[in-house]
């Protein structure tokens, strides 16, 4: 287990104060005007060197996102960071600890990574959902604007303004340039990409886009140094990572642990073990709902790492574990995730708009069986046209739940199909009923 | 996708005014943003119109938000429908639940609070309760999944619900006097149900378990 003093969150779980002089008593803003005077290069070069990479879910290393940034304006276009803040997947709700009981550790983290990129402004985009952990953030950068810790004329000598901005509801502005759009005002629908948000981003300026925990975890590590973080874990998974614990076990909660932990450790040491026992453990979705399940035999030697959860052909997402037990209607519950999708998609692109939608209504016939065995292959094949087929990831990633689903519980829906058949009766209106049929809306 | 549309013209007000202080509030929001950006704070705007009147927005607010921000009427409306957190119609006077009934809630229990809205308020969601003080509706993950299953009202979180503790925090909002937001269960946040089983050692979180806070 990790050791205490190795953890970044020290005030997790709320036990301490979140303002001000609790964040300096646990250590934030100490010595940050020494990191700066190290200058930018050394900040970034320290960030790769630490290994981290982005704790939003697609893994990709900080200090190399941070080095795309242009060395300076050669055409009088500012830079910005935007922090990403959007949590929305279904499973993952590690940033919102950060925000509300240890924010100065994200404000602090927002002045080192601006500094590192050249920004003199930054913009925390907040879900709208997060409605008190927005308003311990924006109290936490009053104080540090009291402090002069940021904004024109502070102590650090970078002129830094931080803003807390939000939206109203929508998962797709977890996307980073469906962020972009919606800080300009519009609705959020993705953009294509190129150009990248490090060349024509925010109000079509340089910028950068990182989660919450990749921010707040960077002062930290400067502090500590490189080697520190890249000590924890195993090769190219390393540092600490907030992992959340959801579903069918004994005590859901939130944690920091080491990267690459054993997934039994995790769920026996602090979920307090599957519900009913080990042995009762169906399926887990790794990385918030996303990511395709794991079925439990899987589960017995996984490592919750990037690299561990690739190996059973899922992913490590936001490191939010959903735990199911066998009590668990796993199509049932799999259908709610695309119903989250079809919710959420924002109908740009005609495959996921529509693909999403008619995922949710063969997956909710299949839940009860009224479905032909043919179908699972269409069904199947289905996602593999919207995967990779839209601008953003939103397709990609209402497809793979279902991918998953079939490739482990195939004979779970088949059984249902047959189930199904031999009770149904002549007079059986099939999927002609309008009650099985909701229409898209 | 959602597709959202505006409350029938009988429902609409004939009128829409901000309120006092509004109007500088929203100046600052605008100061935000670079010059002629003030449509960023279009967002952060319709959110206060919406909790300053009744919860919900109406398309005379949606008119004079754009009109603030010298927008066109449909870019605005484009953002009223889009977001799902803009109530186009009217919700409940004391509390309008929002039940979160993603998977991770879905596993734990959210079917049983659905019931309990069902029963108390109104069978369908989205409809305002006979005597006009309650709504409800199911929402996608609010993004409080290891304190499921839960329900927001207004700007709170009521988490690790059971039917009856749902019962018990609705009936707070009836008379008036809602229990307190959080976990409904002796459960520290995030922690696990039980105490914190890390950060027990150091002197910072040491001293406040101390409290009794756990």
């Amino acid at each position: 287990m990790l050791d205490d003093k190795d953890r970044i969150f020290r005030n997790l779980y709320g036990l301490d104060d979140w303002g001000l002089a609790g964040a300096r008593r646990r250590g934030a803003w100490d010595g940050t005007k020494s990191i700066i005077e190290k200058g930018r290069d050394w900040i970034v070069n320290e960030m790769k060197a630490s290994g981290l990479r982005g704790r939003g879910g697609a893994g990709f290393p900080t200090g190399m996102k941070w080095s795309f940034m242009p060395k300076e304006s050669t055409d009088g276009r500012p830079s910005y960071l935007v922090v990403n803040a959007d949590e929305s997947e279904p499973g993952t709700c590690k940033d919102r600890e950060i925000m509300r009981h240890d924010p100065h550790l994200l404000v602090e983290g927002c002045l080192l990574a601006s500094f590192a990129m050249g920004a003199h402004a930054c913009y925390i985009y907040v879900r709208g959902e997060f409605i008190r952990e927005r308003e311990h953030l924006q109290a936490a950068v009053d104080q540090a604007y009291e402090a002069k810790l940021i904004g024109k004329d502070n102590i650090h000598g970078w002129p830094f303004d931080l803003y807390v901005a939000h939206g109203a509801g929508a998962y797709i502005c977890g996307e980073e340039t469906a962020l972009l759009e919606s800080l300009e005002g519009k609705k959020g629908q993705p953009r294509l990409k190129p150009p990248f948000p490090a060349n024509v981003g925010l109000f079509g300026c340089p910028t950068t886009v990182n989660n919450v925990e990749s921010i707040a975890v960077a002062p930290d590590i400067l502090r500590r140094g490189a080697a520190w973080f890249a000590s924890i874990g195993r090769a190219n998974n390393v540092g600490t990572k907030l992992y959340g614990i959801s579903g069918h076990v004994n005590t859901p909660c939130v944690v920091e642990e080491a990267m690459s932990i054993p997934f039994k450790e995790l769920i026996e040491k602090h979920g307090g073990g599957i519900r009913g026992g080990w042995d009762n453990l169906l399926a887990i979705i790794p990385g918030g709902a996303s990511c395709p399940l794991i079925p439990a035999h899987d589960c017995e030697e996984l490592i919750m790492d990037f690299d561990g959860t690739r190996a059973v052909k899922s992913s490590f997402g936001t490191a939010g574990v959903i735990v199911m037990d066998k009590s668990t209607d796993v199509v049932a519950a799999i259908a709610r995730i695309s119903y989250f999708f079809k919710h959420e998609s924002c109908g740009q692109c005609t495959p996921c708009r529509e693909g999403t939608g008619w995922m949710w209504r063969v997956l909710s016939r299949m839940v009860e069986g009224r479905a032909h065995k043919r179908e699972i292959d269409m069904l199947l094949e289905v996602t593999k046209q919207v995967e990779g087929h839209t601008i953003c990831a939103l397709g990609d990633a209402a497809a793979w739940p279902v991918q998953g689903l079939i490739r482990a519980f195939r004979p779970e829906i088949e059984r249902r199909i047959d189930e199904f058949t031999r009770k149904s009766t002549l007079d059986d209106q099939g999927i002609l009923d309008p009650d099985h049929m909701i229409a898209a809306e | 996708m959602s597709v959202r549309r505006l409350a029938p013209k009988e429902l609409q007000p004939a009128s829409f005014a901000f309120r006092e202080g509004t109007l500088d509030w929203a100046k600052q929001q605008i100061a935000k943003y670079p010059e002629g950006r003030q449509a960023s704070a279009c967002i952060a705007i319709l959110w206060r119109v919406q909790e300053e009147h009744e919860g919900w927005v109406s398309e005379a607010a949606i008119r004079a938000v754009a009109d603030l921000l010298d927008m066109p009427y449909i870019r605005v409306l484009e953002i009223a429908t889009f977001y799902t957190m803009f109530q186009l119609s009217p919700v409940g006077k004391k509390a309008h639940v929002q039940v979160c009934g993603t998977t991770p809630c879905m596993l734990r229990g959210a079917g049983d609070l659905i019931e309990v809205c069902k029963h108390r308020i109104h069978h369908d969601p989205g409809h305002v309760s006979e005597d006009g003080n309650f709504s409800w509706e199911e929402v996608e993950c609010l993004g409080a999944c290891v304190n499921a299953p839960m329900v927001m009202i207004w700007k709170d979180t009521y988490e690790d619900l059971t039917k009856d503790s749902l019962n018990k925090v609705l009936d707070g909002f009836a008379s008036g006097n809602p229990p307190k937001p959080g976990p409904q269960i002796d459960r520290q946040f995030a922690a696990p149900a039980g105490g914190p089983r890390v950060l027990k050692d150091t002197a910072v979180a040491g001293d406040a378990t101390k409290k009794g806070n756990v």
